[in-house]
């Protein structure tokens, strides 16, 4: 599924005192395939913005196209849907294993499942859940009938996330993934979301705050500056230009740092900003 | 939606009434509704009304954001109001209007229901211009003589403090976990009144938890840094009686003094 925003605009607290515009005239499109990244500094709107993508945020001016969903402002509203979309386009919000309630991990896994599809019989369930806890590398048989609340914090977001791909969504949005993860639990978190990538989700959208991990995964970045849209394009093109991501009050990726040193050295360096692509390079500089 | 939410109704300005000693305005709020219980007939509440609105106009706060304080129990005042219409004990000599209602009744029901408005909105002026901090320190400091008899004052302001802090910072986890359970297809809005609170079972269990996370959080910073309680604490804001709170407190004497002048017929 193919998303497509144009010129989509939010108020929070419209018409008060309060009012806050978290997004200003946001157009973006992402291809079915993408690996997405959206960074941008605290409150520059990337939240508001994926939460347009299932509907948890209507859409008030613009319009906003999911595959076949229309969200536009000015498209009729249905229920039916709405919950079709929302079993198509999962999220993971920031710290997921927060919203874990069941007693068993089996349930609790289950509950989307049995949210949207309240008809499928319980083989079809067991199945389903049972796939989902093997994708995010817990295996059904020990962890299944374990409460998820006796778990460690890496696990408990392995559960939460397997509680939102167990209904197969196209399209899968994440929130700041690996906040608060260690070093390990990171890799092995995005290991599993390039996985997800090639067996099971089309799209992959993060926000996040780790450059290193953007320029690492994402095929693709958007940088959010107070509601707008302020470049887009791959990691190489949006870190670029050192001076402008320190002004958006964001970081460089380590590798973006270790080009612009080489090349601030006299080496003729250019590489996509992958740890694979600069070795590949340094050995081609090594071969001569 | 959760994320307006705000807890009391503090309205910041800066006023005669807000610059008042909190433990100044409890006391008087407490005489203030002695004055409207004492009265014994519509003078009485009448003086009292006036006590009020000139306690508003001192306050900066508009009298419509105190009127607005009646809306939210306008319920139970046309509850008691018609419960004394109803049910007024009939007497020898009363004059009736219609069916049961008997003028004495009437007046009855008007009165109860006039002092109703009267204490909610006597209270809305003390919230409308005390934040829950300043609020809870005097409520510390008042009940301070409680502790001679191992009353623990300060931990019972420390509670309450405590959970007016984390208000807000529940709000909008509960606003965070719902999300997140729509998103996994949960439905918070349809079905049958126990279909609705089975449905609140995935919001409520993710809030505990994540409560008593806090509290445990909490406890263990509070440990690190040493706290023990209220010995040897001193206070960042020291409350202080002021010339101020004499004339507020010499102007509640002044309307007793007429509310009882009032019964008794005097004036």
């Amino acid at each position: 599924m193919q998303i497509v925003a144009e010129k989509l605009n939010f108020v929070y607290n419209k018409k008060t005192k309060f009012s806050v515009k978290a997004l200003d005239e946001v157009s973006l499109t992402i291809e079915e395939g993408d690996f997405f990244g959206i960074i941008g500094h605290t409150g520059s709107g990337k939240s508001t913005f994926i939460q347009h993508l299932n509907a948890l945020v209507p859409v008030q001016e613009g319009i906003l196209k999911v595959g076949e969903y229309d969200l536009s402002s000015t498209a009729k509203k249905d229920k039916k849907a709405l919950k079709k979309l929302r079993s198509k386009v999962g999220m993971v919000f920031q710290y997921p294993e927060y919203q874990l309630f069941e007693d068993t991990v089996f349930k609790d896994v289950a509950f989307g499942y049995s949210n949207f599809f309240p008809e499928a019989t319980k083989e079809e369930k067991s199945k389903a859940v049972c796939e989902a806890l093997r994708l995010v590398g817990l295996d059904p048989e020990e962890y299944a009938e374990r409460s998820p609340f006796e778990l460690s914090g890496g696990q408990k977001r392995r559960v939460a996330i397997a509680g939102v791909i167990v209904t197969r969504p196209e399209i899968l949005v994440l929130d700041e993934p690996v906040a608060g993860l260690d070093p390990k639990g990171k890799r092995e978190l995005m290991k599993l979301l390039h996985l997800l990538h090639e067996k099971e989700c089309k799209t992959i959208i993060i926000v996040s705050h780790d450059m290193d991990e953007v320029a690492e995964n994402c095929n693709k970045v958007a940088v959010f500056s107070e509601g707008k849209i302020v470049r887009m394009g791959t990691p190489k093109d949006v870190f670029s230009d050192a001076e402008e991501i320190k002004r958006l009050r964001l970081d460089m990726p380590l590798t973006g740092y270790l080009g612009q040193t080489l090349r601030e050295n006299g080496f003729s360096f250019d590489f996509d900003l992958t740890e694979e692509d600069f070795i590949k390079k340094l050995q081609e500089i090594k071969r001569g | 939606m959760l994320r307006d939410l705000t807890f009391g109704q503090y309205y910041p300005t800066t006023s005669f009434v807000h610059k008042l000693d909190p433990r100044t305005k409890l006391l008087l709020l407490i005489a203030y509704i002695t004055a409207v219980f004492v009265a014994g007939n519509f003078y009485g509440l009448a003086a009292s009304l006036l006590f009020l609105l000139i306690a508003v106009a001192f306050s900066a706060v508009p009298l419509w954001s105190v009127l607005k304080s009646v809306k939210s129990i306008l319920f139970l005042v046309l509850f008691t109001f018609l419960l004394n219409l109803f049910f007024y004990a009939k007497k020898e000599g009363d004059t009736t209007l219609f069916w049961v209602i008997t003028k004495e009744g009437l007046i009855s029901a008007l009165f109860l229901a006039s002092r109703l408005i009267l204490l909610v909105m006597g209270s809305s002026v003390l919230t409308l211009t005390t934040t829950p901090v300043s609020l809870t320190d005097g409520i510390e400091s008042l009940l301070k003589p409680l502790s001679y008899i191992k009353f623990p004052v300060h931990e019972l302001a420390l509670i309450m403090s405590i959970a007016l802090r984390f208000i807000p910072t529940l709000a909008e986890e509960t606003d965070r976990i719902i999300r997140a359970q729509k998103a996994r297809g949960g439905d918070f809005d349809s079905g049958n009144v126990f279909k609705r609170l089975k449905a609140l079972i995935p919001i409520l269990i993710p809030l505990l938890v994540g409560a008593f996370r806090r509290a445990d959080e909490l406890g263990n910073a509070m440990d690190a840094r040493c706290y023990s309680g209220s010995k040897n604490r001193t206070k960042y804001k020291k409350l202080k009686f002021t010339f101020r709170d004499l004339i507020a407190a010499l102007f509640t004497a002044a309307l007793i003094a007429g509310v009882i002048l009032l019964n008794n017929g005097a004036i």
